[in-house]
């Protein structure tokens, strides 16, 4: 199994060596080049509405990567994010049809993310459950309540004013999503990096019991970070419901990996413990820049999905090759 | 001695799964003809032998979710194969398909040993890379039945001693299975290993190589599968088997198979995929819609893996109450 062992330096690196060699950094290096070589690839990428449309493709998975890239710094994970999703529009399509106007559909949306966070956090914090398990269970849970509900029918018919939320600009070419996504992204960085609650959420994923014993209310924390997890994949479904105009029970399938890989690359310890919501945006404009420059090239989309898959194993895999290769 | 076996696992399981069948004859006496048994235990055969390959990865503190992909992959193999070459011997397919499901097992194998790359993190990746070079190499088409040659498809029905070949590979496996895990140096290592890996290095015993095998192990089983699902049904395209990860983990886990690792038998992981193919094969009979299928089997995870926690839960001295809910 891995040892833990603590290199120790002597020699602290200065502020801007240490910036500099940073995994966001780093990352940042990666995005500019996809950005570079998809200009060269294709002559419809540098369009300020193609761009635009482009950022579709990450802004609403990565609100929920922020909340579950302190889920997975405590320690634990949700792999029922993208059930939630399929949950709650449900929920909303049923709420459509018995008339409820926009406000209460958001109402609808949110409520029903905080029940799934709860019910998450319930199984994992009070029962003491392993989350990669519970989580599992969770999501074939709440998808099959979706089928249940639905079965191979679909909802449709959401109010005109509740496309804004999918569909609606701000100014110019800049969505109402992606305003939306920038103000989550400023917030978790806050929450994680300048809060009392930030420190806590490091130190319960470092060392849980010694968390616990210098008063930290540990599964308070976690019950808490489900619960955001929740919220963010009802705003999540909310944003997606508006955009496609309609719910299937198959919706958002397989957005949980998706997921998980934009965190891992943000450069998140899958173990828990480190990273950062920089790092998490910059992944986030990664594999947006990805998928769209594919798409440019007319790739289909389960080959993506290959990209996708080797770009998570690669990006621990990496660092790990070169370290054993130094030695 | 007695006590103990009547409150054993498996008998409780055993029980759950005769008290089902005794609910559903009450209704429909049809279901509970042995003929019909016999029937839906060639059926839950393929989560039989998945379900025994993910218990050994289990026991070793891992996870292995790319196995669908496994089986979904190789069978594509073996039927573009047989499509290409229809004089093949049924033998050498079966063994391109174990060769080839080996293949990938070591690889997520080798990932996991050499690189220690969460096991988590490794069969997403795997999982949706194997689905995109499903993809890539049939060109998204369909390998329909009469492509494929009559030897190739008759392999998994033939009957022998009343029941299909299907039917005996999961039991020779279970037996063989059985006997290397009670009976073997290699079989007793997967349990050190999960049970306490720190313990297991002192006794000389290598971690990493014994999770690389059960992946190995668990490979094997997954491309058998392969071959034998995609000539029973006579059919392999992209998605065959999607989502099937999730019903081999829920197996696993009602068969008590501790997710911690260290804890689980064969005759569990059996129990376990039956429980589930009853099910399966019981809804439609009392006229339940299929979409069902999805929230039950999440539900029993839940259920299943509540109730392991409570009952492994170590009686020993509490000496600050919250404290065993923090690691």
């Amino acid at each position: 199994m891995s040892q833990s062992e603590r290199i120790i330096v002597d020699r602290l690196q200065s502020p801007a060596e240490r910036y500099l060699k940073s995994w966001e950094s780093l990352l940042l290096l990666v995005a500019v080049a996809i950005f570079i070589a998809n200009s060269f690839a294709s002559p419809y990428f540098l369009n300020a509405w193609n761009l635009s449309d482009a950022t579709f493709n990450f802004t609403e998975k990565a609100m929920i990567a922020f909340a579950m890239a302190l889920l997975i710094i405590s320690g634990e994970i949700d792999l029922s994010v993208a059930s939630i999703i399929a949950l709650a529009s449900t929920a909303m399509g049923a709420a459509v049809q018995m008339g409820v106007g926009t406000p209460g559909l958001i109402m609808v949306g949110l409520g029903t993310g905080l029940l799934c966070g709860a019910f998450n956090g319930f199984l994992v914090t009070r029962l003491g459950l392993p989350s990669i398990v519970v989580t599992i269970g969770t999501m074939s849970l709440f998808r099959g309540i979706s089928y249940i509900v639905l079965g191979d029918q679909a909802y449709r018919g959401y109010p005109s004013d509740f496309a804004f939320f999918g569909q609606g600009y701000v100014w110019w070419v800049i969505s109402f999503e992606f305003v939306l996504f920038a103000i989550i992204a400023v917030i978790f960085a806050i929450l994680l990096h300048k809060t009392n609650f930030g420190r806590a959420v490091y130190a319960i994923g470092n060392n849980p019991t010694g968390a616990l014993f210098s008063g930290i209310r540990v599964p308070r924390v976690k019950f808490i970070l489900f619960l955001l997890t929740g919220l963010m994949s009802g705003v999540a479904a909310i944003c997606l419901t508006s955009r496609l105009g309609s719910t299937r029970p198959s919706i958002a399938f397989g957005w949980e990996l998706e997921v998980v890989t934009m965190v891992v690359l943000g450069g998140v310890n899958i173990l828990g413990g480190s990273g950062s919501i920089p790092g998490v945006v910059i992944a986030a404009f990664v594999m947006g820049l990805v998928t769209f420059g594919l798409g440019l090239l007319n790739v289909p989309g389960i080959v993506m999905s290959i990209v996708i898959g080797a770009l998570l194993i690669g990006v621990i895999a990496l660092p790990r090759l070169w370290e054993k290769w130094r030695r | 001695m007695l006590k103990r076996f009547l409150a054993s696992r498996e008998i409780l399981l055993l029980g759950a799964i005769v008290a089902l069948l005794v609910v559903i004859a009450t209704r429909f006496p049809a279901f509970v003809a042995p003929s019909n048994l016999a029937d839906v235990f060639n059926d839950t055969s393929p989560l039989i032998l998945l379900a025994i390959g993910q218990m050994i990865v289990i026991l070793t503190k891992c996870i292995d979710l790319s196995v669908a992909a496994n089986l979904a992959l190789t069978g594509m193999v073996v039927a573009m194969i047989n499509v290409a070459a229809p004089g093949m011997p049924i033998v050498v397919i079966i063994m391109i398909a174990v060769g080839l499901g080996t293949l990938m097992g070591m690889t997520n194998g080798l990932l996991v040993w050499k690189l220690q790359i969460p096991p988590i993190v490794v069969t997403l990746g795997t999982m949706t890379i194997f689905r995109g070079i499903i993809f890539l190499i049939s060109d998204g088409k369909w390998v329909n039945s009469h492509e494929m040659s009559s030897a190739f498809k008759a392999f998994p029905r033939a009957d022998l001693l009343g029941l299909p070949v299907m039917s005996w590979t999961a039991i020779i496996a279970v037996i063989l299975f059985t006997i290397v895990m009670t009976r073997t140096t290699m079989g007793r290592s997967f349990y050190a290993v999960g049970g306490n890996p720190h313990a297991a290095t002192y006794t000389g015993i290598d971690v990493g190589k014994t999770q690389f095998r059960a992946f190995t192990i668990s490979g094997a089983l997954a491309g058998l599968t392969g071959y034998l699902w995609v000539s029973r049904y006579s059919v392999a395209y992209v998605d065959i088997a999607g989502g099937f990860e999730l019903d081999v983990v829920a197996a696993c886990v009602i068969g008590g198979v501790s997710i911690a690792g260290g804890i689980g038998t064969v005759g569990g992981a059996l129990l376990g995929a039956l429980f589930l193919g009853v099910i399966k094969n019981a809804l439609p009979v009392v006229n339940i819609s299929p979409f069902w299928q999805l929230a039950i089997s999440g539900s029993a995870i839940i259920i299943a893996v509540a109730l392991n926690a409570r009952a492994n839960r170590e009686k020993g001295r509490i000496i600050l109450k919250t404290a065993e809910h923090a690691t």
